[in-house]
């Protein structure tokens, strides 16, 4: 290469400003995979959108959890289309205001879009699970029906608007219909369940064509970097707990589950500190006969295995509704990997939930069966730590000996009662090694009835509202293991 | 800029690129038996083409082993493989010293060796060279001359030390050994490394490698492999199979079904004579793809066979 000069446009400019966008939404390209993306650009061809794709998927996204984010950056920086399809791809310009392209056209005498048109077509398209006829009613769906006030007396499009107007889960009973061949007998049954799985899968992917649709129009309007900056949700990862919704709540499940994996090898670490255990002296003998007697390669006999035991302690009350299913999350993860865990949730009073969480039993149920079978409410059903505490010190002082790992999961806001900060101090004082996740910003500790600063002193106390956080956490918890 | 300058490449390792582009990889993966999806192609294309390792991950049975197998096949390449676990070191991948063998030289040469005056430096330097070397796989690898895919097998069961131990070939394709200095390779293998993301891998090993995670691909896919595999299969039982599949899978079970249990399930409803998979036949057939007890239970629950 001759010599060069810094590229302020062109494509290599726009492909640094999609890596630079890439980094600004939180995922971590380096310097070497952004030289990377040009020899990609280089390899593969450029018009076929999907190879390009892919490819700049293979340098930057590291992780499944960085995919989504990284699919909406691409279609912001490399639209498939601009406007209402005037296509840049090879689909070809879709007729405007059909629900399919090439049918009549829908609009009611009125000027009104037609829905039970629109609703007939997603219907055959999702019947058939035509992926292409998806994606492109999805296009035409947003531009006709997904246009709304934006404040400012501007125009915008949302997906919600889409979603009441063509309501596709109402669609469900007539789609099972069709897929059961209307055969009466296999109602109820297992087919109807696989049946209702595959209209699961092809609903999602309706909505995701219609996300994807949304943002491009949108980005279109206000500019990509605007979009970008405003519109891409948080990935699983950077979700509060406190605000989860449901479907960030499964999303998070697959997060917090390896990370289960990795607290239960970080507690039991210490074990492989020394790599190998005690010298076999007969094994060593025996090998050194092929070298002439001297013992070249010694043999260990294996370590014995530390089995570590946890005490899970969770506040399951109202206030972290959103913090405590995840915690029966992380408990219910931590049960497959820990020996031995017991795992304790507590409102006001304390009560042993161990038994809920028996492997391969399914997480909604015994959350459910916690709330309605556990004791745990004692006076009013408001928080009160002191004596979740106390009654767990009455109770099971044996589950907590010298070589648990003590998990306390709670905001520490105890509703003005006596903290009973000496119970605490008796738990921790026995435990091997004892931390709090706490799902309140640190600045909030100690304000209002949150008596964390208190607890703080007496054990240690992390801030722990997303499962980036927790995955710091568990790294952090044994430096150089 | 072109693919030959791409940032990592290293002076004096050739390297020949195998795949002419991704349709060409679509079709000789597909000849040698393995139906890609176009991501899975464009992934292995570059890999190809930008000499670099790829990193495959995704749960277990979505047919990771397999591509190696596919590609190596697909290119004519001998397939070289090291199966990673807990303990793997250094003697087991990479490569060891034959000290049996260097005693008997030591020995044997000792006599000899009063007689002709044979220094302790002549004789070291004779029992640290490549008749006293055993290879192990990752040396192979490099020192093959023939095509060769280095297939680095389930990474994430392995120490992070064999990560560290990776490193230098992943990223400059070649092996230091302290009393032999360095071995280039002569030519560059296809590396890939599978993981089934049951513990992070190190950024340092992401950055050197493609990444892809490969999941359980799409129904239609799916059926095209059944039915690539098992081809007396009617098509509307193969769709059948899938669609319960896909079922099972959204379950959250303990081991969700493979692509291979999928396959297993397709022969046995076809060895016992099934043309329809209805819920005697599901309950009679469950063993073949799900293989613990409380997930069959809870399988048996959420599809209402009882």
């Amino acid at each position: 290469m001759s010599a060069q000069t810094v590229e302020t446009k062109g494509l290599l400019a726009h492909l640094t400003g999609f890596v630079n966008a890439l980094r600004e939404a939180g995922i971590p390209v380096g310097v070497g995979e952004c030289v990377d993306t040009a020899a990609v650009l280089a390899s593969v061809d450029v018009l076929n959108r999907e190879d390009l794709r892919e490819g700049l998927a293979a340098v930057c996204v590291k992780r499944p959890a960085y995919r989504l984010t990284f699919d909406t950056m691409f279609d912001l920086w490399w639209p498939l289309a601009t406007g209402d399809g005037v296509a840049l791809g090879k689909g070809g310009a879709d007729g405007e205001g059909d629900p399919d392209a090439d049918g009549d056209p829908t609009e009611a005498g009125d000027g009104q879009p037609d829905i039970d048109a629109w609703r007939d077509a997603l219907a055959k398209a999702l019947m058939d699970g035509d992926s292409e006829m998806l994606k492109r009613l999805a296009r035409n769906a947003v531009s006709q029906l997904g246009k709304g006030a934006a404040g400012g007396g501007r125009e915008s499009y949302y997906s919600y608007r889409v979603m009441r107007a063509l309501s596709p889960d109402t669609l469900v009973a007539q789609l099972l219909d069709g897929l059961l061949n209307k055969a009466e007998s296999e109602r109820g049954g297992m087919q109807e369940q696989v049946a209702r799985q595959t209209i699961r899968d092809r609903l999602s992917e309706f909505r995701r064509y219609v996300d994807a649709e949304v943002r491009r129009r949108v980005a279109e309007d206000r500019g990509k970097e605007q979009v970008a900056k405003t519109t891409i949700r948080p990935m699983a990862d950077q979700v509060d707990f406190l605000r989860a919704q449901s479907d960030d709540l499964a999303e998070l499940r697959r997060t917090v589950h390896p990370l289960a994996r990795r607290l239960a090898s970080r507690l039991s670490a210490r074990r492989r500190l020394g790599r190998s255990g005690r010298l076999d002296f007969r094994r060593t003998v025996r090998a050194s006969l092929a070298t002439g007697g001297i013992p070249i390669n010694t043999h260990h006999k294996p370590r014995k295995q530390h089995k570590p035991e946890l005490v899970v302690l969770c506040d399951v009350s109202g206030s972290v509704a959103g913090f405590s299913h995840f915690t029966l999350m992380l408990t219910a993860a931590l049960r497959e990997q820990f020996s031995k865990v017991r795992a304790f949730a507590f409102v006001d009073t304390t009560d042993e939930v161990t038994s809920f969480f028996t492997p391969g039993e399914d997480l909604p149920t015994a959350v459910q069966r916690i709330g309605s079978e556990a004791n745990l409410v004692w006076f009013d059903g408001h928080s009160d730590y002191g004596h979740a505490f106390d009654v767990f010190e009455e109770k099971w002082p044996e589950a907590i000996g010298p070589k648990t790992s003590l998990l306390i999961l709670g905001d520490a806001r105890s509703n003005y009662r006596d903290p009973s900060l000496q119970s605490l101090k008796q738990m921790v004082g026995r435990a091997r090694h004892a931390y709090w996740l706490n799902p309140e910003a640190q600045r909030m500790w100690g304000s209002g009835d949150s008596v964390a600063t208190r607890y703080a002193e007496v054990i240690d106390m992390k801030e722990c509202r997303t499962a980036a956080q927790l995955a710091d956490f568990v790294h952090d918890m044994l430096p150089g293991a | 800029m072109s693919a030959e300058q791409s940032a990592s490449a290293p002076i004096g390792v050739q390297h020949r690129p195998q795949f002419g582009g991704v349709d060409d990889v679509l079709i000789r993966l597909g000849q040698a038996g393995y139906l890609a999806d176009r991501a899975t192609a464009t992934t292995v294309y570059l890999a190809d083409r930008l000499g670099k390792p790829l990193l495959v991950e995704g749960p277990a049975g979505v047919g990771k082993t397999e591509l190696a197998k596919a590609v190596a096949a697909a290119t004519g390449s001998e397939i070289v493989r090291l199966q990673c676990y807990e303990g793997l070191d250094e003697a087991r991948a990479l490569y060891e010293w034959n000290y049996k063998k260097q005693l008997l030289r030591i020995q044997q040469g000792s006599a000899a060796a009063t007689a002709s005056g044979e220094t302790w430096d002549d004789a070291s330097d004779d029992i640290f060279s490549e008749e006293f070397l055993l290879e192990r796989p990752l040396l192979t690898a490099i020192r093959r001359h023939d095509p060769t895919v280095l297939l680095i097998d389930e990474i994430d069961k392995s120490d992070v030390e064999v990560e560290g131990l990776l490193l230098e070939i992943l990223s400059d394709y070649q092996v230091t050994i302290p009393e032999m200095g360095t071995i280039h390779a002569a030519r560059r293998p296809f590396v890939l490394l599978t993981s089934n993301a049951t513990r992070e891998l190190s950024e340092a090993l992401k950055r050197r490698a493609l990444y892809l995670h490969l999941d359980y691909p799409g129904p239609e896919r799916e059926r095209d492999i059944i039915v690539s595999r098992v081809p007396d299969i009617a098509p509307a039982l193969a769709d059948q199979i899938v669609r319960t599949a896909r079922a099972l899978r959204a379950m959250e079970l303990k081991k969700s079904p493979s692509i291979a249990e999928t396959i297993d399930w397709a022969q046995t409803l076809l060895a016992l004579g099934i043309n329809t998979l209805d819920e005697a036949a599901v309950k009679e057939t469950l063993g073949v793809v799900l293989k613990h007890a409380s997930d069959a239970a809870k399988a048996s629950g959420e599809l209402r066979l009882n």
